[in-house]
Formats: C-alpha cells, sequence, structure tokens
C-alpha cells in the first residue's frame, strides 16, 4: 500500500487537465471526470513518480502554514482514494 | 437558466454506418435515411467550440468511426484542444498500423465492444464474424499502452455468462468493463422481448459483477448497468436533459442524447448553420425539458424530480405517446403498466432478433 516511500503518479489513463473556466484542475479519465479542490490539485500535480510521499508532503508543508501531520493525512487519504479508482498508482 | 449549465461531454457520431448489425443497436432505426456526413473541418470547429463550452471528453462514436477516413485527423484536432480523446469501436475495420497512428495522433482511450465471451453467439449477434478479430484488436490497444474499457451489452441471452465476462476482460488486461443491458431504445425497442432478462437472471448476474468488482478493485473497474424495466425507478438519463453532455449525429444535428431526433415536435439545429454555444442555450429542443417547469405530475412534486430528472425523454415518448410524461420506468409513472407488461415477456421464449438494416 501507500508509505512514505512509495513513489505516486497519476496513472496512464488519467490526464491532469487546468480548467480555464475555473482556473482549477480536473482529473480526467475514461467516461470520467473529477473536479479538483485546490489541495488535490496540489498534491496531484506533484504525483509523478518521482517524488515519494514524504518529500511531497515536505514540499506542501513549505508552501503552507498547516502542520505536516495534517499534511501528511490529507496526502495519504486522497492517494488512497485515487489508488482505489485506478487513477493514480504507485510507482514501481 | 442555462448559466450553471456546463457540457463536459462531447459524443461525436462520426457516422451511423457500421460493419456490425447488432440487434440492439442505439442508433436511431431510420438510420439509414440520414446519410449526409459532416466534413473534416466541421468536426474541428465543432470540438474547438465544445471545449470553449466547457467540455474536457469527446467520444468518437457512431457507428463505426473507423469509417472514417480522416480520423487520424479528428484525434489530432481533439487533442489540439487538449479534450481527452476516446474512440468507441467495433474494432473491426482496424489494422495495427492505422491504431499507431491514432496513438501518436493524441488517442487516449479505447473502448471496444464484444458481443459476447462465446464467438458463436457473439457472431451471431453481430451478423458478422468479428469476433476473433476484436481480440486481436483489444491486444493491440494493451501492446501500445492504451487505456482499454470492454464494453459487453448485456441481454437475456448473454446475461448468464456474466462470470466469464468478467474473466475474458482480465484475460484481455481491460482497465475497465462495462456490463451493461441495453436500454430499450433505437433497435433494442422492437428487439426488447428478446432482449429483457427475466429478475432471476438480472439478481445473478449482480451478486457475480459485484463480488468482481470488489475483488479488482484498483485493477480493473467494473460498471454494471441494469434494465430499468426492473428498478421501478427511472434512471437519470443523460445526467439529465441538456445538463452534461451534447450529441452531435453524422449529419450535424445537435441533441441532449443520442435519440433526441427521434421525438416528434423538438427542434435542433445544426452545428452547419449555428455555434454550438448558441445550440446547447438557446436551441428549442434543448430547453424543452431542462429544469422542472415541464414535468408533470407525478414528477412535478416528487423528492427524487432533481435526481432523475423524470427519467428518459425518449423512453417517455415511445412508450407512453408522451415526451414530457414520468418515465415509464417508474413505479409512480400513469404509464408504468407499460413497462410491467413487457417484463413478462422475459419469461417466455425470445422470438427471433431483428437485426439492424446492413446499409441504407
Amino acid at each position: 500500500m501507500i508509505d512514505h516511500a512509495s513513489r505516486p503518479r497519476i496513472a496512464a489513463k488519467a490526464r491532469l487537465r487546468f480548467d480555464r473556466r475555473t482556473d482549477g484542475y480536473l482529473l480526467v479519465a475514461p467516461e470520467r471526470g473529477l473536479v479538483l479542490n485546490r489541495s488535490a490539485s496540489e498534491i496531484l500535480r506533484l504525483c509523478t513518480g518521482d517524488h515519494t510521499v514524504a518529500a511531497i508532503v515536505a514540499q506542501l508543508a513549505a508552501a503552507h502554514a498547516d502542520a505536516a501531520s495534517r499534511i501528511e493525512a490529507d496526502v495519504v487519504t486522497l492517494l488512497r482514494a485515487l489508488v482505489a479508482r485506478g487513477l493514480v498508482e504507485i510507482a514501481p | 437558466m442555462t448559466a450553471e449549465l456546463r457540457p463536459y461531454t462531447l459524443v461525436a457520431e462520426l457516422t451511423y454506418r457500421c460493419p456490425l448489425r447488432c440487434a440492439y443497436c442505439s442508433n436511431p432505426v431510420d438510420w439509414a435515411r440520414h446519410p449526409a456526413h459532416l466534413d473534416t473541418a466541421t468536426w474541428l470547429r465543432v470540438f474547438a467550440e465544445a471545449e470553449a463550452l466547457g467540455v474536457v471528453q469527446v467520444h468518437l462514436t457512431g457507428g463505426e468511426p473507423l469509417l472514417r477516413p480522416d480520423l487520424e485527423t479528428l484525434v489530432a484536432g481533439a487533442r489540439d484542444r487538449d479534450l481527452y480523446v476516446q474512440l468507441v469501436t467495433s474494432g473491426v475495420p482496424l489494422a495495427r498500423p492505422r491504431l499507431v497512428a491514432l496513438r501518436a495522433a493524441g488517442l487516449d482511450a479505447v473502448q471496444l465492444s464484444f458481443q459476447d465471451v462465446r464467438p458463436g453467439p457473439a457472431d451471431q449477434l453481430a451478423g458478422l464474424r468479428a469476433h476473433a478479430r476484436k481480440r486481436t484488436v483489444a491486444a493491440w490497444v494493451k501492446e501500445l499502452g492504451l487505456p482499454l474499457t470492454v464494453n459487453v451489452v448485456l441481454h437475456r441471452g448473454n446475461i448468464d455468462t456474466v462470470g466469464d465476462v468478467v474473466a475474458f476482460a482480465e484475460t484481455l488486461g481491460a482497465d475497465r468493463l462495462e456490463l451493461a443491458n441495453a436500454q430499450y431504445l433505437g433497435w433494442a425497442l422492437p428487439n426488447r422481448d428478446a432482449l429483457l432478462p427475466t429478475r432471476e437472471q438480472l439478481d445473478a448476474a449482480r451478486a457475480v459483477a459485484l463480488a468482481a468488482r470488489e475483488r479488482l478493485r484498483g485493477t480493473m473497474e467494473i460498471v454494471l448497468v441494469v434494465p430499468d424495466y426492473w428498478t421501478d425507478l427511472p434512471k437519470p438519463c443523460m445526467g439529465g436533459w441538456g445538463r452534461r453532455t451534447i450529441v452531435v449525429t453524422p449529419d450535424g444535428l445537435a441533441l441532449p442524447c443520442h435519440a433526441a431526433h427521434t421525438l416528434p415536435g423538438l427542434r435542433f439545429g445544426r452545428v452547419t448553420e449555428h455555434r454550438l454555444a448558441e445550440l446547447w442555450t438557446d436551441s428549442p429542443g434543448f430547453n424543452a425539458f431542462r429544469g422542472e417547469a415541464w414535468m408533470a405530475e407525478p414528477c412535478r412534486s416528487c423528492v427524487h424530480r432533481t435526481r432523475d430528472f423524470g427519467g428518459c425523454r425518449c423512453q417517455a415518448y415511445h412508450l407512453a405517446g408522451d415526451a414530457a410524461a414520468t418515465d415509464p420506468a417508474c413505479a409512480l409513472a400513469p404509464a408504468h403498466g407499460a413497462v410491467v407488461a413487457a417484463r413478462a415477456a422475459s419469461g417466455r421464449p425470445a422470438p427471433a432478433w431483428r437485426h439492424r438494416e446492413a446499409r441504407p
């Protein structure tokens, strides 16, 4: 499952797409589109397969006032949900 | 009224022509009377106009979209607009180099139809020896790294094999499996007595599909569409009329669903004569069933009206004779008897199919 050392990436079937109508991001996949809130967008933009969960949390913590533990909980919750839907995968 | 409405999906029906003759085809039964086809430039403009309206997904479908010689250009044009481009195909007219070219043009995903997991019944339903070809195409899709959705329309003759369908889709490496009972419109309406499963069949198939969905969660997404003839509840057809989706027919009509032009008295415009934004916002047909003002009882005061939007307008017309009536699938609908009566046919021997006509 997901731990600190996991390197999440957006699944091949999905695409992160800027939405100029809302200035936000959508995660688009076959027959599906998720409207992402700001924090989900920030997390997913770092899900390139290059960064570990720990690195993603550290980057977000550096940019925000929230506690790292809170950010980590948000990151893991989001990634678990998207892995279950096949929209995010863990790089080998 | 339309300020909050945004289309997310464009269904581009590139042609009604198809090598298959499936007895449940969702194209209109008079498809052969619509021979005109939009040219390449018009489709490219439609994609641009759709994206400007908010569309993020385009489904290139038909008929069989591979019969368009300009498909590579259309894929590239849609992808240029950053649309997520899915090809919805029988796979039959495809050669591997063409799939390579489509992928290079920006194709995002492929949805491939299978009529059955058993080659004999599959080819019989399609009216063509296509099953083996489709298996080959599925393998190409995966080899080229494209996401694969396998779509199997369920009916009385194949619904008992759902477990085998799941295993078959796993063998193909499908990312997504759609187990969709036919909606009894288009060619499926005259064939309904042969297609509608019994309640026992449906319950058994549902149990198998839901168990498989749990087992494969995160690996293969399984979508099960049950026939509203057995649920007593109408479907929120198209997510509501003119709320989420635009369908453009091969000859350029902009519609809220692929069968809306079978409803008499509604006026829809053509993309050859109007901008898509005008058609979406102003065409009388799009506005006919938006909001709730058109609803009669029991919908008008029903708590479900914001969820199911009164159900399917086409089903209301074709079963109750009134497109503004409550969908007869609903147990509260005055015309629900038409659906109840149709259920009885599922327990009788299936009549012969009427295949879709082969050509105009």
